[in-house]
This record gives structure tokens, sequence and C-alpha cells, in this order.
């Protein structure tokens, strides 16, 4: 980055220590602060609506649907999170080329699925071999976005539903006697009035998001834990800045990141609790109208 | 940002289907000095890169290099994610039965334990990393097996004691003992598998030949044998 770098073995102290911060491969480990950060914020509201939808099926009049939605809650919630981290996103990617295999591969007798291997024509890879390595990156951030909210959806699923029920049956009651219909109770009255009982529940999904983001790796896109265990390992002499072992510290330094961001969640989460406590009938919206009078 | 992973999912999916098609992603780890290891400006290096840059360019193929844990290398490979895998990878019967490889790039090399003193147990706890021929050899020999995802981690384990010594690649292990960390080499060197090979899919046979006939043109002309030297130090064995 610094003209002066140009012969690490040269440099000593302060000046060595700043070139080596600021050597290609420490700019790929800040870059990789900004992915997590993006998948965390990508996840969240594409999980949420995922969990709508499954705690709106599990919840349904019309069987099918509800079975649907139990099902989906229930299985996931019941697979450990890295078998589905492995599965989904190699399942996604084969069904998706398999697509494109029937669409553009001219006709071939060669069968796609053949002793462990997976082999479409090269015209049907996604991304295709040629297409540069960003692409691969970004298709794999896709992916991985895909199966973060498969899974959180079905967390954040059960949490709505419960708060869908813990809504006071009073409240519904009260619409119905005012002669609205079943889709304007629950938009007007039911979603409104939930999310107070849902909030509890959902802060703890997004923490255990953020700590979650290292699975990234499995699908191929380097995060902040690979380049911290990469950068802390011992260099010998064939590294331009040969250093022992400093895994501590590079971890410290993703346990700051780690603690900062689990603060800065809970300073917006507690502001969040309070706004949405406000006119409810529970405990905390009464103690906010007693303060108010 | 999310309106540019969506442009870029599109574009990476229409991206010129009439493009190049001899495009080969060669995979590697990464984390294997001097075969291949990340450089510092977070590019693939070491003699692997070199070697298969220089077969790359024989052959008039267009590569690019990607990484992938040592643990999923061959999944990844059988799935398509990548056509070659250049990672230090010891031709055995083992991995033959699920992948090919070309003849070998490097020859059969001395597997070495190393320890914090030379007269340690080499029949007690002895770190290798996970699904190399040097784990299997140990889950073998009667010792303790500590298994490892990486080699770093192996390294780290005989430091702190954890485990009595590390047994891997002799060339591998060459840079943890020469820079003053008080490690040394312990007992006999152990040699296993048949050398190293290019993996590769098995029905990729047009590939292979290609890399074999490089690889045999380099060993004639010496080329290779000036590679490994200059990687592995003049003492490394040779063609």
């Amino acid at each position: 980055m610094f003209s002066n770098c140009a012969d690490p073995s040269q440099l000593e102290g302060l000046s060595w220590l700043l070139c080596y911060l600021t050597s290609g491969k420490h700019m790929m480990f800040y870059t990789s602060f900004f992915v997590v950060i993006a998948l965390m914020l990508i996840v969240a509201p594409v999980a949420l609506l995922f969990g709508f939808g499954g705690a709106l099926a599990a919840r349904a009049h019309f069987a099918p649907l509800r079975w649907f939605g139990k099902g989906y809650t229930s299985m996931v919630r019941g697979v450990p999170d890295i078998i589905f981290f492995l599965f989904v996103p190699v399942a996604m990617d084969q069904a998706l080329e398999y697509l494109r295999y029937k669409m553009v591969c001219p006709p071939s007798d060669a069968p796609v699925w053949s002793n462990n291997e997976f082999n479409v024509c090269a015209a049907a890879k996604l991304p295709l071999s040629s297409s540069p390595q960003i692409y691969h990156e970004v298709y794999g951030f896709f992916l991985a976005v895909i199966a973060f909210a498969i899974v959180f959806g079905a967390f954040a699923a059960n949490v709505l539903y419960g708060a869908m029920n813990a809504v006071p049956r009073a409240q519904l009651e009260t619409a119905e006697a005012y002669g609205m219909s079943t889709a304007q109770v629950r938009r007007r009255i039911l979603i409104p009035q939930m999310w107070t009982y849902a909030l509890p529940g959902l802060s703890n999904l997004w923490l255990i998001l953020i700590k979650a983001t290292p699975l990234l790796f499995l699908l191929g896109v380097p995060d902040i834990v690979y380049w911290a265990r990469e950068l802390g390992a011992t260099k010998s002499q064939i590294y331009d800045y040969p250093h022992p072992d400093w895994r501590l510290w590079y971890f410290l330094a993703l346990l700051v990141f780690y603690l900062g961001m689990t603060r800065i969640s809970e300073i917006i989460l507690g502001r969040l609790t309070a706004r949405l406590a406000q006119g409810q009938a529970t405990m905390a919206g009464e103690a906010m109208r007693k303060a108010q009078t | 940002m999310k309106k540019l992973i969506l442009t870029g999912a599109v574009l990476a999916m229409t991206a010129g289907v009439a493009m190049a098609q001899d495009v080969v992603r060669m995979g590697t780890e990464g984390a294997y000095p001097p075969y291949n290891f990340i450089n510092d400006k977070g590019e693939v290096d070491g003699f692997e890169r070199e070697l298969g840059d220089k077969l790359c360019e024989m052959a008039s193929l267009n590569c690019t290099w990607v990484t992938n844990d040592w643990d999923s290398i061959i999944p990844n490979l059988l799935s398509g994610n990548y056509d070659t895998i250049l990672a230090g990878m010891s031709i055995t019967e083992e991995r033959k039965q699920t992948i090919d490889f070309t003849q070998n790039y490097f020859p059969p090399a001395a597997s070495a334990y190393v320890a914090q003193n030379e007269d340690v147990d080499l029949q007690g706890v002895i770190a290798a990393q996970v699904g190399t021929i040097q784990a299997d050899y140990i889950a073998q020999s009667g010792a303790t097996l500590l298994e490892f995802a990486t080699l770093d981690d192996t390294i780290a384990a005989v430091k702190n004691g954890e485990a009595d010594a590390v047994f891997a690649d002799k060339d591998a292990l060459t840079p943890f003992i020469s820079d003053g960390s008080g490690l040394v080499i312990a007992g006999e060197d152990v040699p296993l598998g048949d050398g190293i090979g290019i993996g590769l899919r098995k029905s990729d046979t047009a590939l292979k030949d290609k890399f074999n006939a490089g690889i045999t043109t380099l060993k004639e002309n010496g080329e290779l044998n000036a590679l490994i030297t200059k990687w592995f130090g003049a003492d490394a064995k040779t063609f």
C-alpha cells in the first residue's frame, strides 16, 4: 500500500507493523468484516419473511398449509444447523445446475450423477468456470443467504407463532364484535400487537445469527474467523512478514468485534422494545401509561 | 448491497455462455507452505502455483486458482466446484477409488516426526492433519492419533504440549524448525505414498492427458527438478 513497504525485510518496529497491517491479505481480512455485516443485514429481513410465512401457515385453517408450516418449523429445528449448511447449498446448487443442464446442454448419454460425481456440460455450470472469482463468491454468498434464511426462518416462525397466540383473546374478540373480518383482525389487531411478544425471541435469534456467520466458510466465502486463523498462524521465512503464532491477538480483535456488535444490537433492541410496548396491554405498556399521566 | 448482489447473481448466470470453455479452475488448500500458501498479497503462491501455471501455459489453458478447506477438497472436486486438486495430495490406493491422479509431479517424499526434543516417545500422542496419509500411518502405528484441521494447528499442539510430536511431510515441516522455535526432527524419516499428483475427476480424461504430457516434458527437460530445488532447497529429493 505504501511505497516504503516494497521490501519488508528492511523494516523494523512501527513501520514494519504499519506495512504488515496494510498488506493485501489484511485488506481482505478487513473486507470480510463488511461481508459478515452485509450477510447479517440481508439474512435478518429474509429470515423474518420466511418466519412470517411459516407462522401464518402454521395458524392457517386450511389443513395442508398448516401441516406445511408445522412441518417446516419442526424439521429445521430438529436437524443440526451444520448439516443444513452442508446440505441446502449443495442441493440447491446441483438443482439449479441440473435445470440449466436441461435447458442448455446438448443431448448426451452421460449420466449427470455417477460415481459420486456430478457432471454437467461447461455451459450449465453455475457460475461458469470462466466467470471471474468474484461471481463465484457472490454466488456462494447468495446460497449462504438462502441457507441461513431457511434455518433462522424456522426459528423465527416458531417465535412469531407463539407471539401471535400470546395476543390477548379479548383484543381479537373486541375487533370481531366491531364487525371486522378474519383478515382485518389479523392485519389491524393481531400483527401490530404481537411484536411486543415476539421481540425477546427475535432478539435472541439475531444475536445467535451474529455468532453463526463463521459457517460462511463452509460455503467457500472466506469470513473473519477464517482470515483471523490464516493471518495469525505461524509464518515462516517464506512469507514477506514472518512472525510466530499470533492467533491470540487476532481472536482478541474478533472478540472485541463480536462484543461490539452485541452491545450495539442490545441498545437498538432496547429502544425498539420500549417503542413497541407503548399502548400495549402488557405490564411494560401499563408502566409507560402510568408514567405519562 | 442487496441490489448489487442480485445484479451480480444475474450477471453470473447470464455472463458469456459462449466464452472460452477451457477455463480450468485449480483447487488448492492454501495452507501448506511451501507447496501452496496464500502470500501477503492474498494470492495463492508456492511450488504448486508455479508448477500449475507452467502446466497451464504449456497446454494453453486458462487457469484460475481457488482455495478450499482440506476436509472437503475431494467432495467439492466431485461436485464440480473446481477441476483439479494441486494441494500436496499424495497418490494413494484409497483416494484412487474416488478420484483420478496424473503421474506424480513430486517424488515419494519422506514424512518426519517433529517434537520439542529428540528423544520423545513416538508411541505417545502424535498430531497429524486429518485425512492425510500421515494420519492413516499413525492410526496403524499404535500411537495415539490426535487429528487437526490444518498443519498449523498440529504444530501449535506440539508447541503447547498437547501432543508429543507432529507427523507430516518433511518438506512442509522444515520451515517450522528453521525459524528458531526450538522444534527438532525426532526419530527416523518414514517414506509414505507414491508421490504427489494432480487430482482430477475420473471423467476428466482429456484434462488428465494434457497434464500428464506437460509433467512428462518438465521431467525430461529438468525444469521440474529446478522448481523443486527452488522451493524445497538443494537437499530435496528430485526425479
